[in-house]
């Protein structure tokens, strides 16, 4: 099965010849894709010449960084591979962060670059940048295509490889001269990389091992993953757990998959999570990660992470299994596979005791909103959008204090439905975010919860809502500060506010009304749950900008590396 | 510990820079690195020599097992390998310390590659552990230069030892 990408495809006799930007265009076309994000520049102006009367929708984004996070909010809504395009150097630059946050959670992107033609590349020409080399530990897969020929070969396996196992971004960096060169056109052959394995069956035994596992288990908890998302296993993980009464809590990312309001739900785990969702883990005797990395902001001391459990890891990528943990039960392969195998092997059984410990757990250990004394409290305007949106909107979080209230206090109850920058924990990326959102299921109304200090980060994409009236309704936690960092300098640096603090902000709603969207400021407690209620039920976009208490903390609290219940008392 | 790491990789442009960059992103111990064609010319193999323990180890196989264009990843007992490494070393050689040099040469069993005024360069080829002894006998006398290719190594079927 060798397939030589560098082999001239046999052009049928009736073949069309279309230059490379138009092959990229038409197969673009014949891959179902229909909405793009980009930016144009000299070394695209052929990708764009294409683009002009194509049909396929394009959203000019008003930097490049907004366009391949919309690219990012679209994919992570809709399950389909996003795809973003800029120009070289600068514009292919502007794309490495958001290649870096699709990466580290493990979002199908499909980034493509202008480059300058390939007899100038290595003589530093106008606007040459090395994205090949710089993309290379941020991307899945990366190309630098050469030869025209190559083409369309690559851009099939650039999708495959974006979506298939564990998802992540690909480049596809192409020369203006392969732009602009003559190939025939033809459906691209089926894809076959030999090396590439991308959901290896899962091993019988391994299963069984785990099957034995959670039978014999008294105290289980699922800690289940943005990998959940990416296969759609929900049903079997809501199966699996009410046939067996087994806990549940959830990553960032996964958040929504097992419904929160949901009686064995535990929420988020970790340095900001829940208390009871720590102690349950501290209490359980099996641990079962469910396509989830065991990152460290959820794990913390490794060595006091669920003391009395056994832990099973199941991973479509092996490389996750063992890397922070060891692991009692490593489990490799695609997660769907091995719960439905899993559904067969585990005989229905209650545990009633678990159960009921799990519920007074979470009635001894609730989230309390402090009540307001003068200022609104940020918690009760992000519980406010809970209500009023009830697990119907897709809810998207920039990162900081607010990011943490969201996943706490947001009531998610469908996958896909709350979109957050996890692994790499990237502001500026909420705005974007949700425009990308809006694109992906139009019918789904889109909250954006974000903070003062990251919706300054891509602001200019207010613009890009306005041109193509998306209705994104945005809600900022405007506190004044750099929140979370000036957190950790109250709790850790003797309140020296070090650069945390901003003494100037601009006014958010005259700043929106200038974009011509609909905004309105508010500070008095009191008006909190009829404002939310408006900015919601009025159609389009719309903003509301919250002037909260400054000094608000994110609690519970686990400082960096300590112990699951070494909780921060302040 | 020191470990063989032995790759089979898709011969593509840029895959030793996914190696290699793999490396030092992870942050692993490598002490050579040595890259060529196999007997299918879209095939690399790359002998990697790291150092780590067990699980580090692990770790590293598979990372690289992740790369897309890796097809094989082997850590492999020196015992079950054929190894060798080339090293060319120009050592100072003034007339008075030459014969000592040569006689070092015979009993070394190396080549001479280049005589100079007053220096000789020496082609010293065989397992890892030869190369290295043949380097350390030549530390008495000044070593000007040196270039090693790493080590290269081909796994052997089963069946066949090697003695080290
Ligand atoms: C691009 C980027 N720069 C810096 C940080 C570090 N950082 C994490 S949270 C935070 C504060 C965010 O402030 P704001 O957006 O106002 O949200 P708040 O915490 O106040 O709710 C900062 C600076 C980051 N996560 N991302
Ligand atoms: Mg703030």
């Amino acid at each position: 099965m060798k397939r030589s990408p560098s082999a001239a495809k046999p052009a049928s006799p009736n073949a069309a010849t279309l230059s490379g930007a138009e092959a990229i265009v038409r197969f673009l076309k014949d891959s179902g894709v229909d909405t793009l994000f980009g930016y144009p520049g000299g070394q695209v102006i052929p990708l764009y010449d294409a683009l002009y009367d194509s049909g396929i929708k394009h959203i000019l984004a008003r930097h490049e960084q907004g366009a391949i996070h919309a690219a990012d909010g679209y994919a992570r809504t809709s399950g389909r591979t996003g795809v973003v395009i800029a120009t070289s150097g600068p514009g292919a630059t502007n794309l490495v962060t958001g290649l870096a946050n699709a990466h580290m959670d493990s979002v199908p992107l499909v980034a493509i670059t202008g480059q300058v033609p390939t007899t100038s590349i290595g003589s530093d020409s106008f606007q040459e940048a090395d994205i090949y080399g710089i993309s290379i530990p941020i991307t899945k897969y990366n190309y630098l295509v050469k030869n025209p020929a190559d083409l369309l070969d690559i851009l099939a396996e650039a999708f495959y490889i974006a979506s298939s196992g564990r998802p992540g971004p690909v480049l596809v960096d192409v020369p203006k001269d392969v732009q602009t060169a003559q190939i025939p056109y033809g459906p691209p052959a089926e894809v076959s990389i030999p090396s590439y394995n991308p959901s290896p069956q899962p091993h019988k035994e391994e299963v069984e091992a785990l099957a034995a596992a959670l039978s014999r288990s008294l105290r289980p908890i699922f800690y289940v993953g943005g990998g959940a998302v990416t296969t759609e296993s929900a049903p079997e993980i809501l199966r699996l757990a009410e046939e067996s009464d087994v806990a549940v809590v959830s990553s960032l990312l996964a958040k929504g998959t097992f419904p929160d309001d949901h009686p064995l739900s535990l929420g988020l785990p970790g340095m900001h999570g829940a208390k009871y969702s720590n102690l349950a883990i501290n209490e359980s005797d099996l641990v079962v990660g469910l396509g989830v990395r065991f990152d460290d902001r959820v794990v913390g001391d490794v060595r006091r992470f669920a003391p009395l459990a056994r832990v099973a890891h199941v991973d479509i990528d092996p490389a996750e299994i063992g890397k922070r943990l060891s692991v009692d039960i490593p489990v490799s392969g695609d997660l769907k596979l091995v719960l439905k195998l899993l559904l067969k092997l585990v005989k229905a059984k209650k545990r009633p005791a678990w159960r009921e410990r799990v519920v007074k757990l979470k009635e001894e250990h609730p989230f309390v909103i402090p009540a307001a004394k003068g200022a609104i409290k940020p918690q009760a305007a992000i519980r406010a959008i809970s209500e009023v949106a009830n697990g119907e909107a897709v809810v998207v979080t920039d990162v900081g204090q607010h990011q943490m209230w969201a996943a706490q206090l947001i009531a998610a109850k469908k996958p896909r439905r709350f979109l957050s920058s996890g692994g790499l924990g990237t502001m500026g990326y909420g705005l974007p975010a949700a425009i990308g959102a809006t694109l992906a299921d139009p019918g789904v109304p889109v909250v954006l919860v974000s903070g003062d200090g990251g919706f300054q980060m891509n602001i200019q994409e207010l613009a890009t809502i306005r041109q193509y009236d998306l209705p994104v309704k945005i809600v900022i936690s405007n506190n004044g500060c750099l929140g979370m960092v000036r957190q950790w300098q109250e709790f850790f640096f003797q309140k020296r506010y070090s650069q945390t603090i901003f003494p100037y902000n601009p006014n958010f709603a005259e700043i929106g009304q200038v974009y011509g969207i609909p905004s309105r400021r508010i500070a008095d407690p009191g008006e909190v749950q009829a404002a939310v209620r408006a900015l919601l039920e009025t159609p389009g976009p719309g903003l509301l900008d919250v002037l909260v208490e400054p000094e608000e903390n994110v609690l519970p609290m686990i400082p960096a590396g300590k112990g699951q219940t070494d909780f921060f008392e302040n | 510990m020191k470990k063989i790491i032995s790759i089979l990789a898709r011969n593509r442009p840029g895959v030793l820079s996914h190696v290699a960059g793999l490396v030092t992103r992870r942050g692993y111990n490598v002490e050579s690195i040595a890259a060529g064609p196999t007997e299918n010319h879209a095939i690399t193999r790359i002998t990697l020599v790291v150092t780590g323990d067990a699980k580090v180890l692990e770790q590293v196989t598979k990372q690289f097992r992740k790369l897309v264009d890796i097809i094989k990843v082997d850590i492999v007992p020196h015992s079950l390998a054929l190894t060798g490494e080339l090293a060319l070393v120009t050592v100072s050689a003034p007339p008075e310390k030459r014969s000592e040099i040569l006689n070092l040469v015979g009993v070394l069993g190396v080549k001479i590659k280049n005589v100079g005024e007053d220096s000789l360069t020496l082609f010293i080829s065989g397992s890892a552990r030869s190369v290295d002894a043949a380097v350390k006998a030549l530390y008495p006398f000044e070593i000007k230069s040196m270039a090693r290719t790493g080590l290269v190594a081909l796994p052997l079927e089963k069946g066949e030892e090697e003695e080290d």
